[in-house]
């Protein structure tokens, strides 16, 4: 399935948002998601299933003013 | 005192933390300056990158008030889906709203920000809106269920101070029980105190520290500018006059 994950096109075995976190090595990291510009909870990424084409973003604290 | 969302702030300077030459600088500037408050971000991170992660454990640290923001967010949608992503990422409700409307001067879009500002104020966010000193913007976003106001002082990152200090004691007056805070443009200490000396509870200031050339004595330097312009300003300064008044008495000086 392709994807896109934070603007970069991805090929992924992944099927649910959970799955694609441990693909990208961010299962445990302190990350927050979005798929296709909709906030998607922690609580809500094992059953949520991913679908070609998605767009997926994965944030993490950063720098701000 | 004025509270934040029934939070009493151990200091007035809230302080960024973008910029900074290390994080060892950065922490420094933190400790030094008695900052209450940190401003943060939420950006991209995937596959190896760490750069959050140990950013996220550098700010812990801090033991300061955390404020996420949604900094460059143009549409409503983009600050509301950032807003939530923060929320969950550092677990509170508070979020400085950031949306902004023009390219050059970072000028906030007073439209979009009310909007965004109604949106999260129902779903339980506690809003700090950075806006401008517009009087109806800001009886809108109180109305809207904001329980502070940031106005900026001067556009993001220039350093020019208090652009309508006419506009900003205006603001004050009209909102008594509003806590106000200057989010940006300040470049000195100096500017820093001089908001506060108009009654204003809190500066938010990043790059004139930041981009100081010793970034851990301006954060002392503001620390200690807000300390002083909150003092004066309780302390009722006295009224400016266009004629000279003497100090010294007149009555019993020598005729020679």
């Amino acid at each position: 399935m392709k994807i896109t994950v934070n603007g970069a096109a991805v090929e992924t075995a992944a099927t649910t948002l959970a799955q694609l976190l441990v693909e990208q090595g961010k299962a445990t990291a302190k990350v927050a998601t979005a798929v296709n510009e909709a906030f998607v909870p922690t609580s809500a990424r094992d059953t949520h299933a991913l679908a070609n084409g998605d767009r997926v973003e994965i944030v993490a604290p950063r720098q701000g003013g | 005192m004025r509270k934040f969302y029934g939070v009493e702030l151990t200091s007035p300077l809230m302080l960024g933390t973008s910029q900074y030459p290390s994080p060892a600088v950065l922490a420094e500037a933190f400790r030094r300056s008695g900052a209450s408050v940190a401003t943060v971000s939420v950006r991209r991170e995937a596959g190896g990158d760490t750069a959050g992660q140990d950013f996220w454990a550098l700010i812990e640290q801090l033991g300061v008030a955390i404020l996420p923001n949604t900094a460059g967010c143009h549409s409503v949608k983009e600050a509301v889906t950032t807003a939530h992503m923060a929320r969950e990422l550092f677990d509170t409700t508070w979020i400085k709203l950031e949306v902004i409307g023009h390219g050059d001067s970072l000028q906030p879009d007073p439209f979009n920000t009310l909007e965004a500002a109604r949106i999260l104020c129902e779903d339980g966010f506690e809003v700090f809106p950075y806006c401008t000193e517009d009087l109806v913007l800001c009886e809108r976003l109180v109305e809207a269920g904001c329980e502070v106001l940031m106005p900026w002082g001067a556009p993001i990152g220039t350093g020019l101070g208090l652009n309508n200090i006419f506009g900003l004691r205006a603001l004050r007056a009209q909102f008594p029980d509003i806590p106000l805070v200057i989010d940006a443009g300040l470049g000195l200490p100096s500017q820093a105190a001089h908001a506060m000396e108009l009654g204003y509870d809190a500066v938010l200031l990043n790059t004139a520290v930041a981009k100081a050339g010793d970034p851990a004595a301006m954060a002392d330097a503001f620390g200690k500018a807000v300390v002083a312009g909150r003092l004066a300003y309780a302390a009722d300064p006295m009224e400016p006059r266009d004629m000279a008044a003497p100090s010294t008495p007149v009555l019993g000086q020598a005729i020679l």
